[in-house]
């Protein structure tokens, strides 16, 4: 039986400085199911990154703040746990890589080290025990050479191999969901490939639920079930990945779409949205991506659309496709 | 690592040469006429030319430079011009209490500093960061002269507790200690803030959020380490300005130390000793580089084995 891991509800984060409110992410609401990959594709500044910190309540030191919305996982909402009980589910039962494999690791203390700490603080296993289970995950996310890795810095790892110990790290625990924000866009392709393989054969192997943030439909493509898309933080489409690709509804997501360079399609400039993210301050009254729009019609520059079902199992949030479904 | 700790040792050579030809030219710079000044006020003329002889003072600046190096390497630093006695000597005897000064202001500025410095950075923009970086402004901005007066006119004039001056047992220590430490611990604290406040906004602190530590443990296990690795160098610095000898300390409370020789020197057109002296600060400081690139290593893996 399909049954939902984590359930997101009208999540409304918002950046709170002294002259002004940004609604980082508005009115969100997406589930993942268990042992499923789901993708957030959107642009830079979108919400993604922010929803993701959302979910791990770690925003405690930017400016952001979750103001609404309710976090469900395993039936219980993480908004309302202590800050303590969040410790427990954080590096737990949900874990998280990030971007920039470089910076994450403490450049500071041995590889083993890091990684030992937070199974010794989760799964409360003795030091032995805990290097065991660090080398036992170095050899799972194909570290050569492991035990020598357990006692090197991290500066005399490649980027690559920093992000498979940062998975490493974060699969160690063995959690229900892996929130993986952009982990190879700081990569080289090749490497970015190996990675995405990797990730795809622990998912297989482990009932591990995967939250993939990206702005590369092609890592979307190869790794999700379903996708969301983000943009000016709403969600503008959701869909399964094959119905995304093939019949994308948004003009934004067909935008994205688009503007991935094709092979034997030799055209002079590859195809891109013209224009920017509308900057918190000049926020369009309608529909937000209405100046960017190439299909843009009078409706759209006044009344905001809502997100609403076109297919089973396929929403998007655009006048366009409800003129289209009325027709 | 020896070989590294020899190779700095044996670096130090040339700079230290290149020191004695600045400490010699700055020191003959310094207007005045030593042999007048030795000879007395009421010498005529023939025995200030005699004494010139008599200290080699008549001979072109480089042979003089010569003599003094020649000597310097057989560990002759001269005689005092006033005191007649041993440079050495009379360095060696001040050494010592400048050095424990310094030791003691050090210790307690580094403790003071670098607490209400984490204190400061964890709990930023709250009551005690404004409580800590008060403190540290007012122990920057008192000057040392009118801090010692102060401590002196109350433990000692008010509560006789501690000498006024002087150094006959610890209890010296203790006031010119206090008054040479607290801009020392203003500094450092400060700086182990920024520092540490850097450090915290870095990726692998946010790794270990994620991982789920608590703030508390996370600043014990990740941050501070990286946060003390420029506060290390600063605090190196300190230490060697002060092993020079604080002047103004020192003369307040008639503290028997480097300082208080050095101005002493300089007044009375004493070459030996303000020779000596800074080239003393001078080994001093290349040492304590020395001591800081080796905590480093320490601190940083990727110096440690590059």
């Amino acid at each position: 039986m399909v049954s939902k891991l984590l359930e997101v509800t009208d999540l409304e984060t918002h950046f709170i400085s002294d002259d002004a409110t940004v609604k980082a992410v508005d009115n969100v609401s997406f589930y993942i199911n268990n042992a499923e990959t789901l993708g957030i594709v959107g642009e830079s500044g979108c919400g993604k990154s922010v929803t993701s910190l959302s979910i791990m309540r770690l925003l405690k030191n930017t400016p952001g703040k979750i103001v609404g919305g309710e976090i469900t996982f395993l039936d219980q909402n993480l908004l309302n746990l202590s800050e303590k009980e969040m410790r427990a589910v954080r590096g737990n039962q949900i874990a998280m890589i990030f971007q920039e494999p470089m910076t994450s690791l403490n450049p500071v203390y041995k590889i083993g080290r890091q990684i030992e700490e937070g199974i010794r603080l989760h799964l409360k296993l003795d030091k032995a025990a805990a290097k065991a289970r660090a080398l036992e995950m170095l050899e799972l996310v194909g570290i050569p050479r492991a035990k020598d890795i357990l006692n090197e810095y991290p500066y005399q790892l490649s980027g690559g191999m920093r992000q498979r110990v940062m998975i490493a790290m974060a699969m160690s625990c063995v959690p229900k969901l892996l929130i993986a924000d952009e982990p190879t866009t700081a990569l080289d392709v090749t490497i970015q490939a190996q990675i995405l393989d990797l990730m795809r054969d622990l998912r297989k192997n482990s009932d591990t639920s995967i939250l993939m943030i990206t702005h590369d439909l092609g890592v979307v493509a190869e790794m999700c079930d379903r996708v969301i898309v983000m943009y000016a933080g709403q969600i503008v489409e959701e869909a399964s990945v094959l119905e995304l690709f093939e019949n994308p509804q948004h003009p934004y997501t067909k935008g994205l779409i688009n503007s991935i360079p094709k092979l034997g399609n030799y055209t002079e400039r590859l195809d891109s949205i013209p224009g920017n993210v509308p900057t918190p301050e000049n926020m369009p009254t309608g529909c937000r991506f209405a100046p960017r729009c190439s299909f843009v019609m009078k409706q759209c520059l006044s009344e905001a659309p809502m997100l609403k079902g076109v297919q089973e199992n396929h929403s998007c949030r655009c006048w366009l496709s409800e003129v289209e479904k009325n027709d | 690592m020896l070989q590294y700790l020899l190779r700095r040792l044996l670096g130090m050579i040339p700079i230290l040469f290149i020191v004695t030809i600045i400490v010699f030219l700055f020191v003959h710079l310094i207007p005045g006429d030593a042999a007048r000044l030795v000879a007395g006020p009421d010498a005529n003329k023939e025995t200030i030319e005699l004494v010139r002889k008599d200290l080699g003072l008549d001979k072109p600046i480089h042979e003089q430079y010569f003599t003094f190096i020649g000597n310097l390497l057989k560990g002759d630093l001269g005689t005092s011009l006033k005191t007649h006695k041993p440079v050495f000597d009379e360095l060696a005897g001040r050494f010592i209490p400048t050095f424990w000064l310094t030791f003691w202001s050090m210790l307690w500025a580094c403790i003071v500093g670098i607490l209400i410095g984490i204190v400061s950075a964890v709990k930023r923009n709250k009551w005690q960061d404004y409580t800590g970086m008060l403190i540290a402004v007012v122990g920057i901005s008192i000057p040392s002269f009118w801090l010692g007066l102060l401590l002196m006119q109350l433990f000692s004039v008010k509560l006789g507790w501690l000498p006024t001056g002087g150094l006959e047992d610890w209890r010296g220590y203790i006031l010119p200690s206090i008054t040479l430490g607290t801009g020392v611990a203003a500094i450092i604290a400060r700086f182990s803030r920024s520092s540490l406040m850097d450090v915290l906004k870095e990726d692998y602190i946010r790794t270990g959020r994620a991982k789920g530590f608590a703030e508390n443990s996370l600043v014990k296990r990740h941050a501070i380490k990286n946060a003390m690795i420029p506060v290390i160098t600063m605090t190196g610095l300190q230490f060697g300005f002060l092993l020079g000898g604080s002047v103004v300390t020192e003369t307040v409370f008639s503290f028997p130390g480097l300082g208080r020789l050095l101005i002493d020197a300089i007044a009375t057109r004493d070459y030996p000793i303000i020779q000596a002296e800074i080239l003393l600060f001078s080994v001093e400081f290349i040492l304590i580089n020395l001591v800081v690139d080796l905590m480093y290593g320490f601190l940083n893996p990727q110096i440690r084995y590059s």
